[in-house]
């Protein structure tokens, strides 16, 4: 086929929303998009779990803390089924690895954000996966088929994390004064934040529009953003906490919440690694990268080695 | 900045087992230096939540596949062949189960 008819064809496929897949003749700029799409999604899953690994071996109960394991298990397997993903688009997990650790590419900025007390554990949970399922769930149906097979599997995987999330605020909010100032406390530091993932404002996005008409994305920023917020202001009613929004209320003409806007000068200064944890998010990484260093050695020597005696 | 790009080892496609029985299903792959390696990486990634309890792995370099361009000719001789289908066939209305 020529050039011509492969562009057909893939419109084609877009518009009779079947998937693409990898060896379809795909745009290369559909192709570069993906890959930076997912790279970024799957770093965020793994500089995901430093946050939440900060507190593991100060959980307050075996049961928090077998929970709390789990979850960062999860999202470290989340990383690898969205590494796997990019991989089949033509770059190498070494490729990737090294633009995260170098660098070059970008993860969520709420991880650049610190866990200062138990409920930051309870907040994240609640609401940093609750957006991220947000997104996710839309995901599902996204045109690429290997990238919309690995959020199925997540999608199924995250919905026991938003739930220790919300159990965790539930009942810090039902404790003592202190505890439920804890939980306002994570709430009030991390809502903002958390409104911030779903991205800039349609207008201000620069990705979105390719995005959308590729079916990469079904589904807006700000559309997402909304269905979050009026998804969680029951939820936060609910317990007793209080989200700080002095513009939030509740709009009978659109079924929904007015709320106000996230500081996106805040927002652009963690993208570009002014954020609070952004250094030491990345020292972390390095230093797991290099204390593994050995241990990818030794794995390599021993495979060549058995190789030498079986031949 | 050092070079952070050492070796991830092989890919390796991963296939399960649900149930005895059952075909084994692809979903997905892992990298690792040997097959061991791939197993126990598979295991840990794919079957955190009781998904299977059989395992298979190999490299993804011994997978062959069709291509996309095939589509038409490849499978063509399947299309025109509706006498392999049990519907083709018409029996008398009194059997109502065959």
């Amino acid at each position: 086929m020529d050039a011509t008819a492969l562009a057909a064809n893939f419109e084609n496929k877009l518009a009779k929303n079947e998937n693409i897949e990898p060896k379809d003749w795909m745009p290369d700029n559909y192709r570069k998009h993906l890959i930076r799409q997912i790279s970024q999604h799957a770093h965020s899953e793994v500089v995901g779990m430093l946050p939440e690994g900060n507190w593991i071996t100060r959980a307050p109960s075996l049961r928090r803390k077998m929970v709390l394991l789990a979850k960062v298990q999860d999202e470290g397997g989340h990383g690898l089924y969205l590494y796997s993903a990019a991989e089949t688009l033509g770059i190498s997990r070494e490729e990737l690895l090294h633009q995260l650790l170098s660098g070059k590419a970008k993860y969520s900025s709420i991880f650049n954000y610190p866990t200062l007390s138990w409920a930051d554990m309870g907040a994240i949970g609640w609401l940093v996966d609750g957006a991220a399922i947000m997104n996710q769930v839309m995901l599902q149906r996204t045109s690429y088929g290997p990238y919309a097979r690995a959020m199925v599997r997540i999608c199924k995987e995250e919905s026991f994390h938003q739930r220790q999330g919300y159990e965790i605020m539930s009942v810090l909010a039902a404790g003592s004064p202190e505890q439920k100032a804890m939980a306002q406390d994570a709430l009030n530091r991390f809502w903002w934040p958390t409104l911030m993932m779903f991205g800039p404002s349609d207008a201000n996005s620069a990705n979105s529009e390719n995005a959308i008409k590729w079916k990469i994305k079904r589904e807006s920023n700000d559309q997402l953003r909304q269905r979050f917020v009026n998804q969680t202001i029951p939820q936060a009613e609910l317990i007793g906490l209080t989200i700080p929004d002095a513009q939030l209320k509740w709009n009978e003409a659109k079924q929904g919440y007015d709320f106000g806007e996230p500081d996106w000068e805040e927002f652009n200064q963690v993208i570009h690694g002014n954020g609070p944890c952004n250094k030491e998010r990345l020292g972390a990484r390095l230093k797991a990268h290099d204390d593994g260093k050995w241990v990818r050695e030794a794995a390599a020597a021993y495979a060549s080695k058995r190789k030498l005696v079986a031949a | 900045m050092e070079n952070t790009k050492d070796s991830q080892g092989l890919v390796w496609e991963v296939f399960v087992q649900k149930k005895p029985g059952q075909p084994y299903v692809h979903c997905g792959n892992v990298h690792a230096h040997d097959a061991e390696m791939a197993l126990q990486n598979a295991r840990d990634v794919y079957t955190r939540r009781n998904e299977g309890n059989a395992l298979w792995v190999l490299p993804s370099s011994e997978i062959v596949a069709s291509s996309p361009e095939d589509l038409g000719s490849f499978f063509e001789p399947a299309n025109d062949k509706i006498y392999r289908h049990p519907t083709f066939y018409q029996l008398p209305e009194s059997i109502s189960h065959m």
